[in-house]
């Protein structure tokens, strides 16, 4: 009894019309009280975190928005493919292809090691548990260094060369799709898994007659979506290791050939959006 | 002589939980047993140290004769083969076919790259469609898992036991994720597989009902202890309500 009287006291001053009317359980009501008074309290901080930094950044809200239709005009001027652009079209076309063939080939090699070691990563196989510690630290370290940084110390080593592009690449998907693989294989096979190991199966048995047949589809769908993420990244890429069509884009802005530089990012966007429908049409028919 | 033996074994995991405190019992050749028990109480690990799933913490395991409880690598895949499992939630391959999960169960009797491939011999191949009438799943022998039912699902993980040719049937709560007539059509088939091919079954089951009709001895366990080990006809309401720990009225069979 006691305890109750005490809880309507905290929120008498908001609510009590409402608990008259509809006798709800008085704990409940509190914590949507609560919760509104929290996101209230969220909102009005992040306006004060906006205005704060607006400050001692000197930006002005309504310059920067008065800015804005100038701006559109601009980019509306500069960056429309004019005739020049255009009879460019064969070369920029040939290095979109090479930079796509590049990514898919790419990630295809990356997938396939990180598949072989995700094996050693996941609880499902049962690999030591020291070796599943090192994939994933292994994993995590590759993941966690962004491709941009890999080709700039891969710079060093193999300087302007598709080998720079190909290995930034490489390592940065091979991070990631080792930890994603060990994540589907773990989610995905684990029950079969047991049942497997129960019949008397070995490990090598077991990966070639469950862990592979129930987690191929999500690893394939992984596998479309890096090709799709490494397309664009390698256009990011191609221009700091000067190949594929990151550098012809680089090269065309630098000359302030605006034209050519935005139908080199037309053909991207075309690209990335063609191998998307692709991509999606693949993993229906394979779901 | 009793083709399983448990002497004295306890099961502690990761240091801290005790799942299993010195718990002994044997089965005899031929058997149906049941294993009842509150959820945690440790019927699980039981079956799962039969067929080393689990690692015993202490006592020994004797399974055909021989302590199982210390064998090494290749002494587990020889018992594993002679101990089909069946679980809850029937754990196949749900993309692969029914007769693709039937022949799983002869993995253990090929060489690694052999059963990873995938070949099987005609003899097998036949044995896998002769089980498959057995249990009524012909038609069901292309279909891939996923198409199936759980009743039919379940059908095919005792398909795949049998493929084994196992001594032993560890069936971990067989029914418990299944409708009542496809339960009681899966507790005919494996009362049918105990009786006609003399292969001892081991259930797990949460129905009490369901073990007082079909198993010929339970085992009630609470707590990781052994409380009842007897026949269904002797064992009373009493004993029902500590194993499960409650009170009269507090059980679902009380319900009206």
């Amino acid at each position: 009894m006691q305890s109750k009287q005490v809880n309507k006291k905290v929120y008498n001053d908001k609510t009590e019309n409402n608990a008259e009317r509809a006798p709800r359980p008085e704990k409940q009501t509190s914590i949507f009280v609560k919760r509104k008074r929290s996101f209230t309290l969220v909102f009005l901080g992040i306006i004060a975190l906006f205005a704060v930094s607006a400050l001692i950044t000197e930006y002005n809200v309504i310059t920067g928005f008065e800015s804005i239709p100038k701006a559109v005009v601009w980019m509306a001027k500069q960056f429309i493919p004019d005739a020049k652009a255009w009879s460019r079209l064969s070369s920029i076309l040939k290095k979109l292809a090479e930079t796509a063939l590049v990514s898919v080939a790419v990630t295809v090699c990356a997938a396939i090691c990180a598949f072989f070691l995700s094996l050693f990563g996941t609880k499902t196989t049962k690999a030591h548990p020291l070796v599943a510690r090192i994939v994933r630290i292994i994993a995590a370290f590759f993941r966690n260094v962004p491709d941009v940084v890999w080709a700039m110390l891969l710079l060093f080593s193999f300087g302007q060369n598709i080998l720079t592009g190909f290995f930034a690449l490489f390592f940065a998907t091979f991070g990631m799709l080792t930890r994603a693989f060990i994540e589907t294989i773990d989610e995905v096979s684990a029950s079969c898994v047991e049942a497997l190991y129960a019949t008397g199966a070995t490990s090598l048995q077991t990966v070639f007659n469950g862990v592979i047949p129930s987690s191929m589809p999500e690893i394939v769908s992984w596998v479309l979506y890096m090709i799709e993420t490494n397309i664009r990244s390698s256009t990011l890429i191609g221009m700091l290791t000067a190949t594929g069509i990151g550098y012809l884009f680089d090269l065309y802005y630098k000359r302030m050939d605006y034209g050519s530089a935005s139908l080199v990012v037309i053909a991207i966007v075309i690209l990335v959006i063609a191998i998307e429908i692709i991509s999606n049409r693949i993993r229906k028919v394979i779901m | 002589m009793p083709i399983l033996e448990f002497k004295n074994v306890s099961k502690v995991y990761n240091n801290t939980t005790k799942a299993l405190t010195d718990v002994s019992f044997s089965v005899d050749e031929g058997e149906f047993v049941s294993i009842i028990g509150p959820s945690g109480s440790g019927k699980s690990t039981i079956l799962r140290c039969i067929n080393r799933l689990v690692d015993v913490t202490q006592g020994s395991i004797f399974f055909d004769g021989h302590d199982i409880s210390q064998a090494d690598k290749k002494e587990i895949r020889e018992i594993r083969k002679k101990a089909g499992m069946i679980f809850q939630h029937y754990n196949l391959v749900n993309r692969l076919s029914v007769i693709e999960n039937v022949l799983h169960g002869r993995l253990g009797y090929k060489s690694s790259i052999v059963g990873a491939v995938g070949h099987y011999t005609e003899e097998e191949k036949e044995r896998a469609f002769h089980i498959l009438a057995m249990l009524g799943l012909t038609e069901q022998a292309y279909k891939r898992c996923d198409e199936l039912s759980g009743g039919q699902k379940q059908r095919v993980g005792i398909a795949r036991s049998l493929m084994q040719e196992p001594r032993v049937l560890l069936c971990d709560e067989p029914i418990a994720s299944l409708d009542p007539s496809s339960a009681k059509v899966i507790m005919d088939y494996l009362e049918y597989i105990n009786e006609t091919m003399k292969i001892t079954c081991i259930a797990n089951l949460h129905q009490v009902d369901v073990a007082m009709a079909y198993a010929k001895r339970i085992i009630g366990i609470t707590g990781g202890q052994i409380l009842y080990d007897g026949p269904p006809e002797k064992l009373t309401k009493a004993q029902i309500y500590e194993i499960y720990q409650s009170d009269e009225g507090e059980l679902i069979t009380d319900a009206k």
